[in-house]
């Protein structure tokens, strides 16, 4: 018994960095209606940064990625506006089609620069360290931090778009990018700030990532489906929805994984997929909030 | 089709022009020809052909839904994959001949595509895209639990199932080779066969009511639906179809392949990324781009893939560009330049002006 709620527990906190690798891609589609298919790909990339800046300055990844962030937010401004604001239209192909391209080359560059070898961003021995609960359940200190940011990610995210000038002109936008470029907002800078601050959200989730794991260049794209999926089973345009979906995708594979180890992934499409047949908008779209 | 005259002017839609009939007889010798190609190219020549005839096949189909019916999938690597599967798996714990099993790869990807699709056509548009890919994973995964077949690192098709393939024999004495190269010859028959025939079907398809109704889809939903189209319907119908092709070009792979593993029939590399580099190339949306854009994909394979990354991001950043820049592809900028269809598939109305007296 106590062995599943150890399960849960854990599937609740790795809920938590599933929710950072949905923020960013969530973020993108609700102000721009762009469904990044590179997003898998940029958590990796970002991983990398953060590797090369720990190593070449010596420094632990956290104040690594410090660096990171401002790195990964020029590049995502300059990605959105060089490149992604211009496949934006009614056709839904273009921006498809050139992320999948992008993610491709990331993929390849990657492993150009890198090789395939795996590697790890190491945090000075605190993934080894964990905090007792009591009866033989204890919480990796790591994990609890990564599911602290997750939920300082949200609250930071969501008082930027309802409580300041740039989330006005998100929402705006989002909501009707001609007549809000009629009251004087560019759409373009809007759209690269936005992509900007979704590689931002990016770059956190590398970091815990990166830290729980091996990564290697070819491992993006299961990352870009457990976004999806995280916001899709907590329903569009909702950030605590996309918590809500995180953590349920982050329990169903860890009791899969508890089940059999080797039904881990599965059993988080399979819950996925048994949510969009029962609640195809997710549970909780938007109209709720 | 005469649909209307009036004393003066005659109208009459067309659906055929003169090079299209130039092309239909071109189409119909290349055919021949290419079916006797074994008889004086070598073995090597039809292996190639044999991978240009598969990837236009699998191209076609992913043009049926994302250049016609507005799906875009970026998880036809599940149909491949499914269709793969049952042909190893008719032949390893049935017994049944692989040509049958080709068949019957198709089959089965059709019918699990309904299931499928009910599920994943709850998503719209982009996150469509992904619902497919977290499909095809789910197949993938399922396929590395198969233990019969090998689990996550595959089986091969046993030494009967190779060998006492049906017409096997007839080849062999035919061409006067070995077993392993007449099991090449007959593949690329079968390849030509399946290229041939989902240019045939998207073809009788789209010149058909139901690819009036994806035009009309395509262009505008509502307005289509009001005017009594079946959307949904008319789309599941495409996605199974495709599903059907896609399965048995799959199944025909891993039949020439003789060796399947879930990593391999499920890549999305090799099913979907490179068929829609083909596709945006070569022209979205039209039946002459697929074919354009498989011979180039091909001349890249064959000089640049042993640059390995190099080459893959090459690929990756000429289909971003063409996108961006050309988003009609290499045929797009010739019909734009020339008016060429080779395969008409809309209905044009021509008027004819006879007001000089001619009686």
């Amino acid at each position: 018994m106590l062995s599943w709620i150890d399960a849960i527990l854990q599937g609740v906190l790795l809920g938590g960095l599933y929710t950072l690798f949905a923020a960013g891609l969530s973020l993108m589609f609700g102000i721009m209606r762009l469904v990044n298919l590179a997003h898998g790909d940029l958590i990796v990339l970002a991983a990398f940064v953060i590797l090369v800046i720990a190593e070449t300055l010596g420094a632990n990844i956290f104040v690594a990625v410090l660096i990171a962030l401002p790195v990964m937010f020029i590049l995502g401004f300059a990605l959105q506006r060089l490149l992604l604001n211009y496949t934006l239209g009614k056709d839904i192909l273009p921006p498809l089609l050139v992320t999948f391209g992008i993610s491709i080359v990331i993929q390849n560059g990657l492993l150009e620069s890198f090789s395939a070898d795996s590697r790890r961003l190491q945090a000075f021995g605190l993934e080894t360290q964990s905090w007792p609960l009591g009866g033989g359940i204890a919480v990796g200190v790591m994990p609890v931090l990564t599911f602290a940011t997750a939920v300082l990610a949200i609250l930071c995210v969501n008082w930027v778009m309802y409580r300041t000038e740039l989330g006005r002109a998100f929402r705006a936008t989002s909501d009707d990018p001609k007549t809000a470029q009629l009251m004087g907002i560019d759409n373009s800078r809007v759209f690269a700030i936005a992509t900007g601050i979704a590689f931002m959200l990016i770059t956190l989730s590398a970091l815990y990532f990166g830290n729980r794991a091996q990564f290697d260049p070819t491992i993006g794209s299961f990352r870009l489906l457990y976004a999806f999926e995280a916001v899709i089973i907590g329903g569009l345009g909702s950030l605590w929805g996309t918590l809500a979906g995180g953590v349920i995708l982050g329990v169903s594979q860890t009791i899969g994984a508890k089940i059999n180890p080797e039904w881990q992934i599965l059993a988080g499409h399979v819950v996925f997929l048994v949510v969009l047949v029962l609640r195809p908008r997710g549970l909780f779209p938007r109209s709720v909030d | 089709m005469n649909t209307q005259s009036q004393s003066t002017v005659r109208y009459r839609v067309e659906t055929r022009t003169r090079v299209s009939t130039i092309a239909f007889i071109a189409g119909g010798v290349l055919l021949v020809l290419f079916a006797a190609a074994p008889l004086v190219v070598s073995r090597s020549v039809i292996q190639d052909l044999f991978f240009v005839f598969t990837m236009l096949a699998l191209a076609q189909y992913w043009n049926l839904l994302a250049g016609y019916a507005g799906l875009v999938s970026v998880g036809q690597q599940a149909f491949v994959g499914l269709g793969g599967y049952a042909l190893f798996m008719a032949a390893i714990l049935f017994g049944i001949d692989p040509l049958l099993g080709i068949l019957l790869g198709g089959i089965v990807a059709m019918i699990l595509a309904v299931p499928t699709a009910f599920v994943i056509f709850r998503l719209r548009g982009a996150y469509f895209a992904i619902g497919t890919w977290v499909a095809a994973e789910v197949f993938r995964l399922l396929a590395a639990q198969w233990k019969i077949l090998g689990g996550g690192t595959g089986t091969s098709l046993p030494r009967e199932a190779t060998r006492d393939v049906f017409g096997l024999p007839f080849i062999k004495d035919l061409f006067g080779v070995k077993t392993s190269a007449a099991r090449d010859i007959e593949a690329y028959w079968i390849a030509l066969i399946l290229a041939a025939g989902a240019i045939a079907l998207v073809y009788g398809i789209l010149r058909s009511r139901h690819g009036l109704a994806l035009s009309a889809i395509r262009d505008a939903e509502p307005a289509a639906a009001s005017l009594g189209v079946r959307a949904f319907r008319t789309k599941i119908g495409i996605y199974v179809i495709a599903a059907f092709g896609t399965g048995m070009t799959g199944a025909l792979i891993y039949f020439q392949n003789a060796r399947i593993s879930p990593d391999a029939a499920f890549s999305v590399l090799d099913w979907t990324a490179f068929v829609v580099f083909i596709v945006v190339i070569g022209g979205i949306g039209t039946i002459e781009g697929p074919i354009i854009g498989v011979l180039i994909f091909f001349v890249l394979q064959n000089y640049l893939s042993d640059f390995g990354t190099w080459y893959l991001m090459l690929l990756g950043a000429i289909a971003s560009v063409v996108m961006l820049v050309a988003p009609q592809g290499i045929w797009g900028l010739v019909v734009k330049k020339y008016d060429l269809q080779l395969f008409p598939v809309r209905r044009r109305l021509v008027v004819e002006d006879k007001r000089t007296p001619d009686a």
